[in-house]
């Protein structure tokens, strides 16, 4: 399954909803097209829905990872939001689980944001 | 077959993002049908995959001139995969600890620690030109 991403704003948080797998190739570059609109949009309080991103590789973990970082050079945050248990585990082991802010919950997460 | 082999699959394949995927799904059918469960075959698919995302993007560099091979097995107790490039060869030695602080926000640099993390024997041995790398699994008994 191939990757898409929906973008929405709630309460000056813009969610990037994804789905499928963020692999090496096509998920990659998707995600990473997602967030850097965001911020050429000047939306600098993002939060990833991977809910439904059942797969990643180190590819994609590497794609999280610059994610994180761009967004906070330009001065706001990145967020994830309900890990599947396979991306869980892999930030886990990679230990990347305590770098990134990560909720189950959306309305916690949004909140948690400063706007 | 009498070496201990029960199935053996032999692939040549071109440096591009399709081989990486084919290389997975390979390994996940493989070691499907060598009768390890759903999540060991699905990691075991995932470091096949990484260890073909070396050879095709680091190794091969994309050079439509050189290609990937990759071989697999299946024995009575084991799956054992083996990848390789035609490329300059890398020193595994000069990987940085991906988990150390200082390496935690690179964007690259985790797929040799996923194949550690998830088999039981990684090794990597110089062609000329080229490396190979080989994945070893043990079935639980």
């Amino acid at each position: 399954m191939s990757m898409k991403s929906k973008t929405r704003q709630v309460d000056g948080v813009t969610i990037i909803d994804l789905s499928g797998r963020i692999t090496l190739g096509d998920g990659s570059v998707i995600l990473r097209d997602a967030v850097h609109e965001a911020l050429e949009r000047g939306e600098t309080n993002i939060l990833l829905n991977l809910g439904n991103v059942d797969y990643i590789d180190s590819s994609g973990i590497g794609e999280l990872v610059s994610a994180f970082t761009n967004v906070r050079a330009a001065g706001g945050s990145l967020k994830l939001l309900q890990l599947t248990k396979k991306v869980h585990d892999l930030l886990q082991i990679t230990k990347l689980y305590t770098v990134f802010d990560v909720h189950d919950d959306e309305a916690t997460a949004i909140g948690s944001f400063t706007v | 077959m009498t070496d201990g082999t029960t199935s053996r699959i032999s692939l040549t394949l071109d440096s591009v993002i399709a081989t990486v995927d084919l290389i997975e799904q390979t390994a996940i059918d493989f070691a499907n049908r060598a009768g390890f469960d759903a999540d060991t075959a699905s990691n075991i698919g995932m470091v096949a995959r990484e260890a073909a995302a070396n050879a095709v993007v680091h190794g091969n560099q994309f050079d439509p001139a050189r290609t990937v091979s990759a071989t697999f097995e299946a024995s009575v107790d084991t799956i054992l995969i083996r990848i390789a490039d035609q490329g300059p060869g890398f020193d595994v030695a000069n990987i940085p600890d991906p988990l150390a602080p200082e390496n935690l926000l690179r964007s690259s640099g985790r797929g040799v620690f996923l194949m550690r993390a998830f088999m039981d024997e990684v090794t990597f041995r110089q062609l000329t030109p080229g490396t190979e790398i080989t994945l070893l699994k043990h079935r639980p008994q």
